[in-house]
């Protein structure tokens, strides 16, 4: 909504400078976006009062002007080719740097001193259409005799327009009478009401036309007058200027004024040709099933169920809010006019404009929902200046169908008050400041009986009231206190918690977190290897076309980023996101299942003289794993696994407590080209939080503490050689189950030369130590030699001679 | 008496050097000596159980009764004077390190490990969850794909409601395949005010941090997915005046103790009375600069007193309970911080900004 300041001067005075009441408005609700100045190019311009015309020595055409602006030096004297230049006017000057429109070429141009057939000129005097203002250039413009010498021509002629950012629940300040009362409450100043009364001079207006509300549920009012022999035409100049400062054409006098006075009070109103009307007899009812109707815009329209019409007996003739028939159109021949200012039902109104694609000047306001008071206001604003534009005499009294009154009354009580803003209003102050937004106010005992004024549809309950006292006396005035009372007793959240503790431990290991959108391609998801049991929910208006889904699975997204980064960034690439796969079952809302996913691909580390710099592989992967699992006090295991994303025999399972928790592999080769990633390998794992959750169970309290032993212990190593297919986690696992071992770290694995095809040699470092004495060289070998009896036995496992 | 000056204390035991004598020695031997090595020797021949000058303290009982004393005094502070040299060369000599041959360049780079990272909009919300957690409030979460009507209808948004336009709305298909669903991604965090209201009793004290999802063109100010934390206070009581507190004090913390708070008027169908609260501009103190847009205030959140429809929809009697709740944006608190100049380098995933937090 643009307000042009110009047009608010009219009701309410503005002396403050304009940043300073825009700040106030948009503190008040009213949100100034943005003032743009008309004129504030000119730089400048000034007003000038021409002392003395003299003939150009060399031209005929040309006259020397004295101009005197108030400038230092005095007088400029100035060449001047108008013919209406005259001594004694009062005229806009221009000096030297001015931007002044040409009036020829168009376009804005900066003025230079320059010599005119010989003679300097020092500035110029302005036509109407060097400044813009119209595309006047016979002359000069000349000002009133009043104008003061040397005032900024913006000052005297430029205008600002407040260009406002409302909220819907101001439907009022989508006219500028509207911002008017706001400027006047926040103010304290009194508004100039626009003139609504006009001479009714014709007949009784119900011997003219008729009205009926079939449907009072969608138009709670409909008021209408009828205006004879008008002369329609060409408006004034002042009625063509505001409205294009709304952006909005002028077409004719009559259409125009109904136009003006939307943007001036916000009630949409509309004007058939009497004539068109058949019987003169108005109806307002829904469409008929099938009924159609050819709009202004000539375009025919298939009207649905629950359209509201304006009909005659014989046809509809309007869309009711939203745009007139072209059967009832004001035209060049029209002289009689039936004017219609309505109240419709905003839902109704918001469905209609909807469906049939017509979001108009009207549907924006009449959507809102506008009181039933304003709408013979309006009719009344807009008869008035119907006469003064287009002729005529307006029918005696107006035609009224208003099935129920609004009286609405909104009871506000000094303990509501309170309550609410927690700060006391003296009585005084409250009432003061609701009669000043226009409410009518009533004291009863310790209660406001507050009516809202009929431009304010907003007012509805105490709270609302509340609002309206302390937004105009300032929410500054509010006092800051802090909360006092009860504090909710603590609920734990344990999948939170988890999730917490996982995302701090990755970032602790390395792993740089990312957050990705959560929208997916279908070949994506597939590629992958996302549950198939589960089939994605889809958007019905997806930002990117091709990711339409709501992804069930988190790895397309960290897999992509990764490959990204492969050709950005220098150093190691270990990536982690934290996010929901969506798994729709059938009913209700999918599970938002929190799913943790991580990938490395290329350089462990940056390039250094000590770090290992290797590319990054599954042990990476899972390494991350173990550290997450270590850091929440719990013991996996990893057992070998398959997976759609992940190389077989590169892949495991994550275990805890026996029950799978996710998995870690090496992508496949189908994966790498499906997120794009040029580089090998691409390690990877995926933890199901919830399992993980479901796993842990109660094991997730506090780590109990384990006395530890303070006998030494006695480090030995084995070197064993093995069938390449035995693993190290099964001769772990043998080494473990002797009590005496403590610690067992797999120091070495080597295959290749010097050891015999098909084997492969470790070497294992064990711990030996004992909680009651410290061991004797005897009892280790004993161990050892127990432990490397069963190697042999169960694993095949020899000592490395 | 021996003058040789070149030699150790214990090769001259049958002729004790006077006090003098032994500091002439000690002190040249000092001056030559090259590394740690030789200072011990050095230390083991003049200070030590055998040097001469223990020798001369041992002696003293036998020396006559008149020079006791002196001879005492004399030897005393000798040995003080030269463990202050030997305390100086040892200095001089650590100090001198380069020249040492198992010396390390200390400007090699240490053994570290990789450094990872949050993503700047989780440390954020801990802070800011932080930050409301040291006034009591609690952390809830809520589904990211919502009911129609815990996003719009529970907080007095109904169909059709010219509100609605404020909020365009990633949509669901119906999983049948039938047009659209009531399911859509949600617009905001609110409708947790429902969910939370709808199962416990006050008193309520949460703050809920969250994906949201807008249908809207992208640039470097808008994201169609951001996140957002949402505030919600309600028991019997609470007042404007408290949310202004609160907000002022979550303020200080998250912006530091100089900042100014201002609340204008807004409107959410949700609250009532509504406002939106910002603070004094940081990088311009006010003054007006571009990251205010010559304001001086900077736009921070939206807050309210929970509309008493929203309280009746859950089951809570308005007449006896008042509450408030906010909304912020987590990016764009991050964005101020950080001085981030494009929102989508939030969901990128890429290091060259990820790394920097
Ligand atoms: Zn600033």
């Amino acid at each position: 909504m643009k307000a042009p300041v110009s047009w608010l001067k009219e009701y309410v005075d503005i002396n403050e400078p304009l940043h300073e009441v825009a700040h106030r408005l948009t503190m008040a609700g009213t949100e100034v976006g943005s003032i743009d100045q008309i004129g504030a190019e000119w730089g400048p311009v000034v007003v000038g009062h021409v002392q003395a015309v003299n003939p150009h020595p060399d031209a005929d055409r040309l006259r020397l002007v004295t101009v005197e602006y108030g400038g230092e030096d005095g007088p400029a004297e100035v060449v001047c080719g108008a013919p209406n230049v005259a001594v004694g006017q009062n005229i806009a000057y221009a000096g030297i740097g001015a931007m002044l429109n040409d009036p020829y070429r168009g376009g804005a141009t900066k003025l230079k001193r320059s010599k005119i057939r010989g003679v300097v000129s020092n500035g110029m005097v302005c036509s109407e259409k060097e400044l813009g203002i119209s595309d006047e250039h016979e002359g000069i413009l000349v000002l009133p005799d009043d104008a003061s010498v040397g005032t900024p021509l913006m000052d005297y002629l430029g205008d600002a327009i407040f260009d406002l950012e409302l909220t819907p629940n101001r439907p009022d300040c989508l006219g500028v009478l509207g911002v008017a009362r706001e400027l006047a409450a926040i103010g304290g100043t009194a508004i100039r009401e626009p003139d609504i009364s006009y001479p009714e001079d014709g007949p009784p207006v119900d011997s003219l036309a008729t009205i009926r509300i079939d449907d009072p549920d969608l138009c709670a009012r409909y008021t209408a007058t009828v205006l004879q022999n008008l002369t329609l035409g060409p408006s004034p100049e002042w009625l063509v200027k505001r409205l294009a400062a709304q952006g909005q054409a002028s077409i004719s006098n009559v259409v125009d004024v109904t136009n003006y006075v939307m943007f001036e009070y916000g009630q949409p109103l509309h004007a058939f040709d009497l004539d068109a009307v058949e019987n003169h007899a108005i109806v307002v009812r829904r469409s008929y099933a099938g009924e159609q109707l050819t709009t202004l815009d000539g375009v025919q329209r298939e009207l649905a169920p629950d359209t509201l019409v304006i009909a005659d007996p014989e046809k509809s003739i309007g869309l009711a809010g939203v745009m007139g028939g072209a059967n009832s159109e004001i035209s060049d021949s029209t002289v009689n006019v039936l004017l219609e200012s309505a109240t419709f039902n905003g839902t109704n109104n918001r469905i209609t404009a909807r469906k049939l694609g017509m979001k108009t000047e009207a549907t924006l306001r009449f959507e809102k929902g506008l009181r039933p008071g304003l709408s013979e206001v309006a009719l009344r604003r807009a008869t008035k200046l119907i006469l003064e534009v287009a002729g005529g005499t307006a029918a005696q009294g107006i035609l009224d169908a208003y099935p129920e009154k609004d009286d609405a009354v909104v009871t506000l009580t000094d303990e509501k008050l309170l309550k609410v803003m927690g700060v006391e209003y003296p009585e005084m102050q409250v009432i003061a400041t609701l009669e000043g937004l226009g409410m009518e106010v009533e004291r009863v005992g310790s209660s406001y009986e507050v009516r809202p004024p009929y431009w304010r549809p907003d007012i509805a309950i105490p709270e609302d009231v509340c609002e309206e006292i302390s937004r105009i006396v300032g929410y500054d005035e509010v006092p800051m206190t802090t909360l006092s009372g009860r504090v909710p007793t603590w609920e734990p959240s344990l999948e939170r918690d988890l999730r917490e503790k996982v995302r701090a431990s990755l970032a602790n290991h390395g792993l740089q977190e990312i957050i990705s959108y959560p929208t997916e391609s279908d070949s994506a998801m597939t590629a992958v290897g996302a549950p198939t049991e589960y089939s994605p929910l889809r958007l019905e208006n997806p930002m990117a076309q091709d990711q339409p889904y709501m992804r069930t699975t988190i790895r397309a997204s960290v897999f992509r980023a990764a490959a990204r980064n492969a050709r950005t960034w220098r150093g190691a690439i270990a990536l982690f996101e934290v996010g929901a796969a969506y798994l729709y079952s059938g009913e209700g809302l999918p599970e938002e299942r929190q799913m943790v996913v991580g990938a490395f691909n290329g350089p462990r580390d940056n390039d250094s003289w000590v770090s290992d710099t290797g590319a990054s592989d599954f042990y990476d992967a899972k390494g991350a794993v173990e550290a997450v699992l270590e850091d929440l006090g719990i013991e996996g295991g990893f057992e070998v696994t398959d997976d759609p994303a992940f190389a077989p025999g590169r892949c495991a399972a994550i275990t805890v407590n026996g029950k799978s928790v996710g998995v870690v592999g090496e992508a496949t080769r189908a994966v790498l080209e499906a997120v794009d990633c040029d580089r090998t390998p691409l390690a990877a794992f995926e933890i199901d939080l919830s399992a993980l959750g479901e796993a842990i169970g109660e094991s997730n309290a506090p780590r109990a503490y384990q006395p530890f032993t303070r006998y030494p212990s006695s480090v030995r190593d084995l070197a064993l050689l093995v069938d390449t297919g035995v693993s190290a986690g099964a001769i772990r696992d043998v080494i473990a189950k002797n009590r005496l071992s403590q610690q067992i770290d797999v120091v070495d694995v080597y295959s290749g030369k010097g050891v015999p095809v098909g084997k492969k040699s470790l070497a294992v470092r064990v711990h030996y130590q004992s909680d009651t004495k410290t061991l004797t060289a005897k009892e280790i070998e004993k161990a050892e030699a127990a432990i490397l009896k069963i190697l042999g036995q169960e694993l095949g496992a020899e000592l490395r001679s | 008496m021996s003058s040789g000056t070149e030699s150790s204390g214990a090769d001259t035991a049958n002729s004790p050097l006077s006090v003098e004598e032994i500091k002439v020695a000690a002190l040249a031997a000092l001056t030559v000596a090259g590394s740690e090595a030789v200072l011990d020797e050095w230390r083991v021949s003049y200070l030590g159980r055998k040097s001469d000058l223990t020798n001369v303290l041992r002696s003293i009982s036998s020396l006559p009764a008149d020079d006791r004393k002196a001879v005492g005094a004399s030897a005393n502070l000798l040995r003080a004077s030269l463990e202050e040299a030997l305390a100086e060369k040892t200095q001089e000599l650590r100090g001198a390190a380069g020249s040492v041959a198992d010396a390390l360049d200390v400007t090699l780079p240490g053994r570290r490990r990789r450094r990872g990272g949050l993503h700047p909009t989780t440390q954020t919300i801990r802070e800011l969850t932080d930050a409301f957690g040291a006034m009591g409030f609690q952390v809830a979460e809520g589904p990211e794909v919502e009911w129609e009507r815990y996003n719009f209808d529970a907080l007095n948004i109904p169909a059709e409601h010219p509100a609605r336009d404020s909020w365009d709305t990633f949509w669901l298909e119906s999983p049948d395949g039938e047009g659209r669903s009531d399911m859509l991604l949600r617009t905001h965090t609110s409708p947790m005010q429902a969910r939370i209201m709808e199962k416990a009793d006050p008193p309520i004290r949460v703050v809920i941090p969250g994906r949201c999802f807008r249908y809207e063109a992208t640039d470097a100010t808008h994201e169609w997915h951001f996140f957002q934390l949402e505030g919600l206070a309600v028991d019997k009581g609470i007042t404007f005046a408290d949310m202004k507190g609160t907000l002022f004090e979550f303020a200080r913390r998250i912006f530091g103790p100089d900042r100014k708070v201002r609340f204008r008027v807004d409107f959410f169908p949700f609250v009532e009375p509504g406002a939106e609260m910002a603070i004094d501009c940081f990088k311009c103190n006010g003054q007006g600069c571009s990251l205010c847009k010559g304001t001086g205030w900077i736009e921070i959140m939206g807050a309210g007193m929970v509309h008493p429809s929203v309280l009746r929809n859950v089951g809570y009697d308005p007449e006896v309970y008042t509450g408030f709740a906010f909304g912020m944006g987590v990016e764009r608190i991050a964005m101020l911080r950080h001085g981030i100049d494009d929102v989508r380098q939030f969901a990128a995933g890429d290091l060259r900004f990820l790394s920097q937090f």
